[in-house]
Parts: structure tokens; C-alpha cells; sequence
């Protein structure tokens, strides 16, 4: 059975990332439903020529760059394009950072408010890190 | 014709693996056999918890040395 699974990441840390990045993925190419709302520090990130790496959070974080870990921009895409997942950006993030949404990844869909992404996250899970 | 195709994802952490074969069963036609290469134990048990849930058939899942090989029919 497909399920639907609202994700919102706020923390701009490694480890939260990367394990919102790890749900996303595979929850959407297994065909479930998958939004994530991007807020706070975790949307800078998916700003067009943003390379700079994520700070870890403890000492597993350090094992998260090495080789053979898929990083979560990659993940974040592949949910995107694999699984349809819909990656929308906080508006109130968009208006504070003085950015639009064409300013993001192209994976990113429409800016979001909280009233839409909520209603559409009903009788859903709804995971934040 | 029916294809075979292997997809080499060894040194990969999870879900590495897994999106590997999920990109290449996306492009694969309906009766082709994928035959995923892991070194993550994981896989094992996911790659089979995946199939079942997408619909597809797991024709083997064995561990040779410490590669794991899934092979995978396209069933849809």
C-alpha cells in the first residue's frame, strides 16, 4: 500500500540531511507520496551553485563523507526524479532570504506556505528533522 | 528479446544500492533481469522488501564471497 509522507527539514546539519534525504528517496521510488518542505537552514543549500558542504552534528556525520555514501542533494534529486517527490520551498524562508524559487535547484517546485503544505500533508505522516 | 544487465553497486552505503537498480529497472523493459552487485548487507533484505512492494520478481538473492547478488525481473 502507498502511503503519504510529508517530510520537513529545517536543520542545515549533515546527519538531518541526510537521513530526511535517505526517507525521501526511498519512501518515493517505492511509490509512496513524498513532500518536503524546506526551511531555515536546510534551503540554502539547494541555492543554484551552492557547493559548500553541510557541518556535521557529532562524529558520525564525519563517516557520512566518505566514499560510497550518496549525498543528499544527490538523494534529494533522485526523489524527485525517480519518485516524483515534490521538493517545495518555505516561502517565509524564500521572503527572508530575499531569493525566488528560481533561484533553487530546478527539482524545486512552487514556493509553499505553511496553510498549503499542511492541508496537503493531511491524514499523512508527517516526519521534520 | 529479454535482456540481463548487471548493475555493479558494491562500495556503496545505503540506499545506494537501492536507487542504483531503481534508476536502471526505470529503463529496463518489462521481462528484462537486472542482477544488482552489493557489499551492504542491507540490501539484502530491502532490495526484496522493494520488489514486492513495486510488484517486480526476485528471481535470486545470494551472498557469493562478500558480494551480495539480487537478481531482479521487471514484472510491470
Amino acid at each position: 500500500m502507498s502511503q503519504k509522507i510529508s517530510i520537513v527539514c529545517v536543520s542545515g546539519t549533515r546527519e538531518k540531511l541526510q537521513m530526511a534525504a535517505m526517507i525521501a528517496s526511498v519512501a518515493a521510488a517505492t511509490g509512496d507520496a513524498v513532500s518536503v518542505f524546506f526551511s531555515m537552514n536546510a534551503l540554502t543549500y539547494f541555492i543554484k551553485g551552492h557547493t559548500a558542504g553541510a557541518p556535521t552534528e557529532g562524529e558520525f556525520g564525519k563517516l557520512l563523507a566518505q566514499k560510497g555514501v550518496p549525498p543528499f542533494k544527490q538523494l534529494f534529486k533522485q526523489a524527485a526524479e525517480l519518485g516524483d517527490a515534490k521538493l517545495l520551498p518555505c516561502s517565509m524562508a524564500l521572503d527572508l532570504l530575499k531569493i525566488t524559487k528560481n533561484e533553487l535547484d530546478p527539482e524545486f517546485g512552487p514556493a509553499t506556505g505553511l496553510t498549503r503544505f499542511l492541508s496537503q500533508s493531511e491524514g499523512g505522516q508527517l516526519l521534520t528533522f | 528479446m529479454s535482456e540481463s544487465k548487471i548493475i555493479d553497486a558494491c562500495n556503496t552505503f545505503c540506499p545506494g544500492p537501492l536507487m542504483e537498480l531503481i534508476t536502471y529497472m526505470k529503463q529496463a523493459n518489462v521481462g528484462d533481469t537486472l542482477e544488482l552487485l552489493s557489499t551492504d548487507d542491507g540490501s539484502a533484505a530491502d532490495v526484496p522488501e522493494w520488489a514486492h512492494k513495486a510488484g517486480h520478481e526476485i528471481v535470486s538473492n545470494e551472498k557469493i564471497g562478500e558480494i551480495w547478488h539480487i537478481k531482479v525481473r521487471k514484472t510491470k
